[in-house]
């Protein structure tokens, strides 16, 4: 579809340097607020949760010099609008070794805007175990949500349009430079 | 009664003449001037550009009466073969109960005429109840009012190789023939649906090979030689039968054999749909089979083309294709596909149209009323073709009680403008008269 | 693109086995959890329409679509419904009448899936049509080799047995081919398919009639499926005794061993149900090298993927040619 296309109008909203700067932050205030690295799992929601969830990592492991556990939870199969678009790919669930048992399991996305993922994400790791606390950290927080859901840790806050598409771009998905777009909206 | 004046109409695509028709007979043909024994009153069809033919003469047709009104009658059998140009219909035995007495041939062609809309003349079952063991009253069919000169247990074979041999031998008395269904029951078992191929084993279809119908055609014309009786090979589909008759008739062997239009027409390829409209006995052949049964066609080898008429109701039709019925409908189209597959690219002359599906039929059946030349003092059962007329099938448009129709929605060339028995018209212009009737054509012009 | 129907294995190209095989990685992995149940195919009607007897496949489909909670129902219309006067087109279509997304069918009669899917909306799902095709048995196939092969392009897999009447053969055949694999079938010639000849030429696989030349010939397999051969063929003789087809074409004890002797991680797959001691020892069936639980197990989950695949997504949009691959999930 459109969305891995430039679009003519679309504005940069974060460069690299921004992102790194956002992460840092979220990994800092991720310590603050369970007071240590003490059984925090990353959880990132596919695709590009992934890699944001290794980032995260990295920058806790810099800041406390401990490995944090990173695994992946995808969400496809507790989606609710299946059936209002296409076909979605389904990616692979990899849950770290200690598992998520009474963990502090911090989920990480690009972007919230309904929360629709959020829920699935939340069913989705019910089926997997029994965390002590769920958090959830975003990128990019663009509003608009449709169910009781806020991000603990956001990147960004975002106002947008709901008509406009925000695009975030990682080196390691998408072979380009790091970047958040916004397009559409504009007549 | 007054006549018919059919002006104008090329004769056999030849010269164009003007025929006088009354009291069931040609009385007049001149190539010049109007005919002057046109009386006040007469009926005049506008035949210019049209082509006159002889009646055409179906050696091969499953009417289902008695047993499966539900899918055909005699009557609407009828009526399918006037609207296709037919005059004469033979109606084959495989009825229930099967045609195997004089009063079970008796009463089809009493129906037939009853129907009044083309002579029925019904064919002899050669065993008792098709069941291929011991001999039908085939002498006293012969002697009925139906005078049942063909006999033949289609949709069975008559496997048993002395029960062909005493049956050929039999039928010589009374000058018969034995239509086969050439098909051993060995390499063509039960449950076998198609021909025997590679598409066969893609689609994972039972089937059975074309050597089943050679083997068989080989021994029935050594039969033929032997009793020195005549046989009939019914829808020839492969090139080993056309190879195997075309030596039988080098050496003079009394052998005779037809063609239908689907087995010409349509190939094996059809059947990756598994749609069952398709699955016929014998079944669609691949291109190579096709070929050749075209070429003996045109070549004389295969005398006559045969319908195969078979009717047969949806839920019959609409199981798995094994399970399916085999049979699909063919007196409505049989001209436009010969039209179109020999006549357009020159491998029939309207002479030769005229042969293989009136005159070859007629004498193979021994109807004598049937497939005449066309001249003064001949029976009038003619057909006007209109060459270029095109026409799409409808399957739902036909006189068929059945929609088993393969050929519904391809457009045809060539198409029956009227058809006379006996000088009345049976079918003009796409109407076919009442049963017992005849169209009065001043009402429909 | 994987369409509405999955009714043969034609249907599918190199691109489509690979989504459905990762999905079903996917699924193995929901299947090793203590909760299986997942929520995707909530509401959605599945009615598993059997003609024909098959504990298997039908347990499979019941059990991929239950842990995914579609409301899933067996209706077992065995003996023929030809002899109760009710067509094939009546029996689908009244089943289907009642709001079903998919119908998974197995029939005696080849081509029946291909006929019903012209008949009802419902997505219909080919479990195995007469000795025509089955499609979902030829992909867990591919996913079991894989798991042990890695990619099968150029990887030569032989199989054995009675091709005329097997639909595993016919899905396989063109589901290895897909994938890049080189398929070598072995029959005596009586079990070989009409024409088989053009059509290996058509499709590039080949066909042999000495098992021993293949297994330990210049080219020896990295893979061995053993088709099932049923006894009464001999009746219809194709085979003079069992004797004589365990001794041409058996996997034997003998046999086992002396493939061992070179590659002892040779899989060895059956689609079952196995004829122990005819076209395979017991020694062969147990063997470490076996996959053949393997498959079992993968049933489910490839099974998982073809429905998750045939009945999520937008219906309108399976039509319009949109795939899985082009949602960029990146915009939201």
């Amino acid at each position: 579809m459109s969305g891995d296309m430039p679009h003519p109008a679309a504005r940069v909203v974060m460069n690299s340097g921004e992102i790194s700067r956002a992460l840092r932050r979220v990994a800092h205030e991720i310590l603050e607020r369970n007071k240590g690295p003490e059984g925090v799992v990353l959880m990132g929601i596919p695709s590009r949760g992934v890699p944001l969830a290794r980032r995260l990592a990295d920058s806790l492991s810099e800041i406390e010099d401990v490995t944090i556990p990173v695994g992946a939870l995808d969400v496809t199969m507790h989606r609710d609008d299946l059936r209002r678009q296409p076909t979605r790919m389904i990616a692979r669930t990899l849950v770290p070794s200690g598992g998520i048992d009474d963990k502090i399991v911090v989920l990480v996305d690009d972007v919230l805007y309904s929360g629709r993922t959020i829920r699935a994400a939340l069913e989705a790791l019910s089926d997997l175990g029994r965390p002590r606390a769920v958090q959830l950290a975003v990128l990019v927080d663009r509003g608009h949500r449709e169910l009781p859901i806020r991000a603990d840790f956001v990147g960004k806050n975002l106002p947008t349009a709901t008509a406009e598409r925000v695009h975030v771009r990682l080196s390691e998905s998408d072979a380009e430079a790091d970047e958040v777009r916004i397009s559409g909206g504009d007549r | 009664m007054t006549g018919i004046v059919i002006k104008g109409a090329r004769i056999l695509g030849e010269h164009a003449a003007d025929l006088v028709i009354s009291d069931g007979v040609i009385q007049e043909i001149s190539t010049s001037t109007l005919a002057r024994t046109v009386t006040a009153g007469s009926r005049v069809i506008d035949a210019d550009g049209l082509i006159l033919l002889p009646g055409f003469v179906d050696l091969h047709t499953h009417l289902r009466e008695p047993g499966r009104e539900d899918t055909e009658t005699i009557a609407s059998g009828s009526a399918a073969a006037a609207a296709g140009g037919f005059t004469a219909v033979l109606a084959m035995a495989n009825t229930n109960p099967v045609t195997d007495t004089a009063e079970a041939a008796e009463r089809v062609f009493d129906l037939g005429r009853a129907a009044g809309l083309v002579d029925v003349q019904p064919i002899g079952a050669v065993s008792k109840g098709l069941d291929g063991a011991e001999l039908a009253e085939l002498g006293l069919m012969a002697r009925s009012r139906a005078a049942v000169r063909v006999f033949s247990d289609d949709g069975r074979c008559v496997g048993d190789a002395r029960l062909m041999r005493r049956a050929l031998d039999y039928v010589k008395a009374f000058g018969g023939v034995i239509s086969q269904h050439s098909q051993d029951s060995r390499l063509a078992d039960s449950s076998a649906c198609c021909h025997e191929g590679e598409l066969s084993g893609r689609l994972g279809l039972p089937s059975w090979p074309g050597v089943a119908e050679d083997v068989i055609v080989a021994r029935d014309v050594m039969l033929a030689r032997h009793t020195g009786s005549r046989v009939h090979v019914a829808h020839v589909s492969t090139a080993g039968s056309v190879e195997v008759i075309r030596w039988a008739k080098s050496r003079g062997i009394a052998v005779t054999a037809e063609v239908t239009p689907h087995h010409l027409a349509l190939g094996t390829e059809l059947l990756v749909g598994y749609d069952p409209v398709y699955k016929v006995n014998p079944p669609l052949r691949p291109t190579e089979d096709q070929e050749a049964i075209r070429e003996a066609l045109a070549d004389g080898t295969i005398d006559a083309v045969a319908t195969d008429h078979a009717p047969h109701a949806r839920h019959d039709k609409e199981h798995a294709f094994p399970d399916a019925a085999f049979g699909m409908l063919g007196l409505e189209t049989a001209l436009g596909i010969i039209v179109d597959l020999l006549v357009k690219p020159g491998l029939l002359t309207w002479a030769d149209v005229a042969d293989r599906m009136s005159i070859a039929p007629a004498r193979i059946a021994g109807l004598t009323g049937h497939g005449r030349p066309i001249e003064v003092g001949a029976p009038a059962n003619l057909v006007l073709v209109d060459p270029d007329a095109s026409w799409t099938v409808d399957r739902d448009a036909s006189r068929s009680r059945s929609r088993n129709n393969p050929w519904h929605g391809r457009t045809l060339h060539g198409a029956v403008h009227a058809t006379l028995l006996r000088g009345a018209c049976t079918a003009y212009r796409g109407q076919v008269a009442p049963a017992g009737g005849h169209l009065d054509l001043e009402a429909l012009s | 693109m994987i369409g509405r129907h999955l009714l043969s294995s034609a249907d599918l190209d190199r691109h489509d086995i690979e989504t459905l095989l990762e999905t079903a990685a996917s699924m193995h992995d929901v299947q090793r959890r203590d909760v299986k149940k997942l929520p995707t195919l909530r509401g959605r009607t599945i009615i598993n329409l059997f003609f024909e007897d098959s504990t298997r496949t039908r347990s499979s489909f019941e059990i991929a679509g239950k842990w995914m909670s579609a409301d899933t129902i067996n209706i077992s219309a065995k003996g023929s419904s030809t002899s109760k006067g009710e067509s094939l087109r009546d029996t689908v279509r009244t089943i289907t009448a009642m709001s079903v997304d998919a119908l998974v069918i197995r029939h005696s009669a080849s081509g029946a899936c291909h006929q019903a899917a012209q008949w009802v909306d419902a997505s219909v799902i080919n479990a195995g049509d007469g000795t025509h095709e089955h499609p979902t048995q030829a992909l867990l196939d591919a996913y079991t080799l894989r798991h042990r092969l890695g990619n099968l392009e150029g990887k030569h897999v032989v199989i054995v047995g009675d091709l005329t009447h097997s639909r595993v053969f016919r899905s396989n055949v063109i589901t290895l081919g897909t994938l890049g694999a080189r398929v070598t079938v072995v029959a005596p010639p009586t079990l070989m398919p009409s024409g088989i000849g053009d059509w290996s030429r058509r499709d590039g696989f080949a066909t042999r009639w000495e098992l021993d030349d293949v297994l330990y010939g210049d080219d020896p397999p990295d893979a061995l499926m053993m088709l099932r051969v049923q006894r009464e063929r001999m009746s219809g003789g194709y085979f003079p005794t069992a004797r004589e087809y365990t001794v041409g074409y058996g996997l034997t004890r003998d046999r086992l061993d002396r493939l061992y002797a070179v590659s002892p991680d040779l899989p060895i797959l059956h689609p079952g149900p196995m004829n122990r001691g005819l076209e395979i020892s017991a020694e062969a069936a147990d063997a470490t090298s076996s996959v053949i639980l393997d498959q079992v197990s993968a049933g489910v989950a490839v099974r998982m993927a073809v429905l998750y695949h045939l009945l999520s997504g937008d219906p309108q949009q399976h039509s319009q040619g949109v795939s899985g691959q082009d949602l960029d999930r990146g915009a939201a």
